[in-house]
């Protein structure tokens, strides 16, 4: 029983981590487009971006 | 549908290719034609950066490229100065706002090209919104060039702020979502700590346990308080502000009460904690308001559509006749009298009239009718309409900000203003509900602190919780927005907030003939044979001589005859008279009875006799009569249904008309209606309606704009067949955009649909209400049981309601 004087303190601070997680993941636009991704993930591309050519910009 | 031969389509944008052209490229070592060189530059970059994989993953042509080359002026105004896209010392961020993205291809092909740009830091596009977020170093790149850059593949982005509002709605259902996070993780975990208070039998659970429970449950009720209840404590205050009572308001003295009665019992260590029930009630209610939200976006989507309709730019013809290559302009600043270009897939820009070409083109935002029209040369066609099959020339008639789509947006705004009577109503009896509520919670709490304190608290705080006024507050307004947008994809703009409950209500519903039961124009109704000719030979020879009159009967006779087989010459026209002209070799004469009979001869004895209410036309040759055409104003092919259909529903169909009584006689006798005048004068007109309601009658009048302006402004709820120009002067309540009697109709099935589903919801509330307050005062219902049974209540009145959106 005593290890709950620990466990329930403990389980405060990992709720409040966990807010805090959700919070940057919500600022950082992770919910904000949930169809997105899901239409990437069909990209056959492998290849990564290539750094730009310098052209002149037209 | 039309069956033009059309040459190869450009690999792109799926243009045809002029003939000649050599504009090509190799695309996965497949030389692709291509109809201009925009195209081809765009697919040479394509396939020059490796992503050739763009034309097989794509699902449709790319966006016309012809935007490509140019970028309105005023969004080359955008600097990195601006603050609006400020975001540290060295670089910049902004939300665009994408046009056109389709598919997935169209998501990389962006991104990537924006990502090859010089200075281009992130950039993402989300699919949902069609909002493309940048970020750029300042010293590097430019707005301008990265606008540019989306345009030069075919795609038209803009700067977010023109939708302000959007982005409002956006920002608050994301931070509606969040709150809902925040209180539905606050209240799992304070279940947890509940849970064993639940469970122990008395006296198991040691005094230290149970404090170190509560205290923890105290803890993690915090974030729900003082952030997720955040929306219901503002709306308490601003309705507390306003002087009036909102349904806030007990809410939020539900769950003050609730937490600080548990932190009171939480310090003391005396009584009974409901932080579970705190954060239940708060997750529970957060759910329905944000359930009410999408619901109010998806309600305003038909709006939205409209307002994205008119095109940011045109392609003017400045030296047409002679030349014909295309400037792109911004689109406000075209006059009167420009010609420009519009290609296939493209919206015009402005209203003008065709010059040149024969197009179908699709009305559906403007008409709400999904089927493609066909226009052809010297036809007006309206800003906004999606030019669907082939390339027109078109003369601007209007400037774009006089559009019909822009006095359209302006009577929508109008529209927007105002509150039904029956919202009003409802707003007011909530305000009533609630100080009741409050008082009624109050006499329980004193009652129960004499009888038994210690439930004191509990059956108080059900009391406030378990009451939902969301029926009158909240539904009402739900059930009438989603029955306004329903109608607005099907052609009908409601203008005045009444018109669904008025019309309802309405007694008589008042009909104009021309234009309104009838098409408003002259159509064939017989041809007689006079002579040896047969009644289709007649035809084609009339429709020859027809051809080039812009005369309404010639256009009757037009239409009747179908494609012209043979080809009419030396032609004269007599003006008010006829025309004359030879056909074959032989000569004509089409007109009159006394035109023809100048060359015919006496006439006939019966073609002599006119017919009631018809218009007869007469073809003759040297000494013969041979056909005779018959034409008057056809009744709408709906006419009938649309007014059967009010018979049933019991309301009185009554005819007025400016026309020959005899004629208004025959079509009321036609369509069943008892109550028909002709030979009425609009002022005559506005009596007979004006005695109707002296006699206690509610007139639903249906007209056309302008000619009955005072009798539609005089009745009760009134509808304009709108069409074009007519929009901006129309005074009616609702303006039947599709030009179709049978919106009437539709309009008439959703005001019963709303007003039944308002009626239900009410009666809902009501009976919940009367059976859920009783049973809390009693103490029956603990304060979560509560907060359970009004969500549900909640979701139930506003599912009903969005039930209107389906048509």
């Amino acid at each position: 029983m005593e290890a709950l004087y620990l466990l329930i303190p403990l389980s405060i601070i990992v709720v409040f981590i966990a807010l805090w997680v959700f919070f940057t993941a919500s600022d950082g636009g992770q919910f904000d487009d949930l169809v997105g991704p899901g239409l990437r993930l069909l990209q056959d591309d492998d290849t990564s971006v290539q750094a730009p050519p310098e052209k002149p910009h037209d | 549908m039309n069956a033009v031969l059309q040459p190869i389509a450009c690999f792109h944008c799926g243009l045809p290719v002029p003939a000649g052209a050599h504009w090509n490229v190799v695309i996965d070592d497949v030389p692709r034609a291509m109809c201009c060189p925009g195209c081809e530059a765009v697919a040479q970059t394509i396939v020059d950066i490796g992503q050739s994989s763009y034309y097989r993953e794509r699902d449709a042509y790319a966006a016309n490229a012809a935007d490509a080359a140019m970028l309105p002026p005023q969004l080359r105004l955008y600097s990195n100065d601006d603050v609006q896209f400020a975001r540290d010392a060295d670089s910049c961020e902004a939300t665009l706002s994408v046009v056109g993205i389709r598919c997935a291809a169209c998501v990389w092909l962006i991104e990537r090209q924006l990502l090859r740009l010089p200075g281009v830091q992130a950039a993402s596009l989300n699919v949902a919104t069609e909002r493309l977020y940048v970020r750029w170093n300042k010293h590097q790149c430019q707005p301008g060039d990265i606008l540019q850059a989306v345009r030069q593949i075919g795609y038209t982005a803009y700067p977010y702020d023109a939708v302000r509002h959007g982005e409002q709605l956006q920002k608050a259902s994301k931070t509606l979502g969040r709150q809902l996070f925040v209180a539905g993780l606050s209240m799992m975990q304070v279940m947890m700590y509940v849970a064993p208070a639940y469970l122990a039998e008395d006296g198991t659970l040691d005094d230290n346990m149970a404090s170190l429970m509560r205290w923890a449950s105290l803890l993690l009720t915090l974030p729900a308080i003082c952030y997720s209840a955040m929306p219901f404590f503002q709306g308490a205050w601003s309705s507390l502000r306003a002087r009036t009572l909102g349904m806030d308001v007990p809410v939020t003295l539900g769950i003050l009460a609730a937490f600080f009665g548990s932190v009171v019992a939480t310090f003391t260590g005396r009584g009974e904690v409901y932080f579970d029930s705190a954060t239940m009630f708060i997750f529970l209610l957060l759910c329905s308001r944000y359930f009410e939200l999408q619901a109010r976006r998806k309600a305003a989507s038909a709006l939205e559509r409209l307002q994205h309709a008119l095109p940011a730019s045109a392609s003017l013809l400045a030296g047409f006749p002679d030349s014909r290559t295309a400037t792109l302009v911004p689109a406000g600043s075209l006059a009167v009298g420009d010609i420009i270009l519009v290609k296939p897939g493209e919206a015009i820009a402005a209203d003008s009239v065709i010059v040149e070409g024969t197009s179908a083109l699709d009305l559906s935002l403007l008409t709400g009718e999904s089927a493609a029209r066909r226009r052809k040369a010297g036809e007006r066609v309206p800003g906004g309409a999606i030019n669907a099959s082939a390339a027109l020339i078109l003369r601007v008639l209007k400037p774009a900000r006089d559009s019909t789509l822009s006095d359209l947006l302006k009577l929508i705004e109008r529209a927007g203003s105002g509150k039904p009577q029956i919202a009003l109503w409802a707003d007011k009896v909530a305000a009533w509900f609630v100080l009741g509520l409050l008082l009624f919670a109050a006499a329980v709490f004193a009652f129960w602190s004499w009888h038994d304190a210690a439930q004191a608290w509990p059956v108080a705080i059900a009391v406030l919780v378990v009451s939902c006024p969301c029926a009158l507050s909240l539904a009402t307004p739900t059930a009438l927005a989603a029955a306004t947008d329903s109608l607005l994809r099907r052609g009908v703009l409601i203008v005045q907030p009444h018109v669904l409950e008025t019309l309802h209500r309405a007694s008589h519903i008042v009909f104009d003939k021309t234009g309104t039961l009838t098409v408003g124009k002259p159509v064939l109704q017989q041809t007689e044979a006079l002579a040896s000719m047969t009644e289709n030979d007649g035809l084609q020879i009339a429709a020859a001589l027809e051809a080039g009159s812009a005369h309404p009967l010639a256009q009757a006779i037009l239409e009747a005859a179908g494609e012209p087989r043979c080809h009419a010459e030396q032609l004269q026209e007599v003006q008010g008279q006829g025309l004359e002209g030879v056909v074959d070799g032989v000569r004509y004469r089409l007109g009159n009875a006394a035109f023809v009979a100048a060359i015919a001869g006496p006439p006939l004895g019966h073609t002599a006799i006119g017919v009631q209410g018809k218009t007869p036309l007469y073809l003759g040759v040297q000494g013969r009569w041979l056909v005779r055409f018959l034409l008057s104003d056809a009744l709408r092919p709906e006419a009938r249904e649309v007014i059967d259909y009010f018979h049933r529903r019991g309301k009185q169909v009554v005819l007025l008309s400016g026309d020959q009584e005899a004629l208004t006689q025959g079509v009321a006798a036609e369509l069943g209606i008892a109550v028909a005048c002709g030979e009425f004068l609009p002022d005559e007109k506005l009596d007979f309606v004006q005695q109707l309601q002296a006699r206690g009658a509610v007139v639903a009048m249906v007209g056309d704009g302008i000619n009955d302006a005072a009798v539609l402004s005089a009745a009760d709820v009134s509808f304009a067949m709108g069409s074009g120009a007519a929009l901006a002067q129309a005074h009616a309540d609702t303006v039947l955009l599709s030009s179709q009697l049978r919106s009437v109709q539709d309009t008439a099935k959703t005001a019963a649909r709303s007003m039944s589903i308002i009626r239900e919801n009410l009666g809902w509330a009501t009976l919940y209400n009367v059976t859920a307050i009783p049973a809390a005062a009693l103490g029956f219902l603990n304060p979560w049981l509560s907060g359970v049974g009004m969500a549900a209540s909640s979701a139930v009145v506003i599912a009903n309601a969005l039930r209107l959106r389906k048509s």
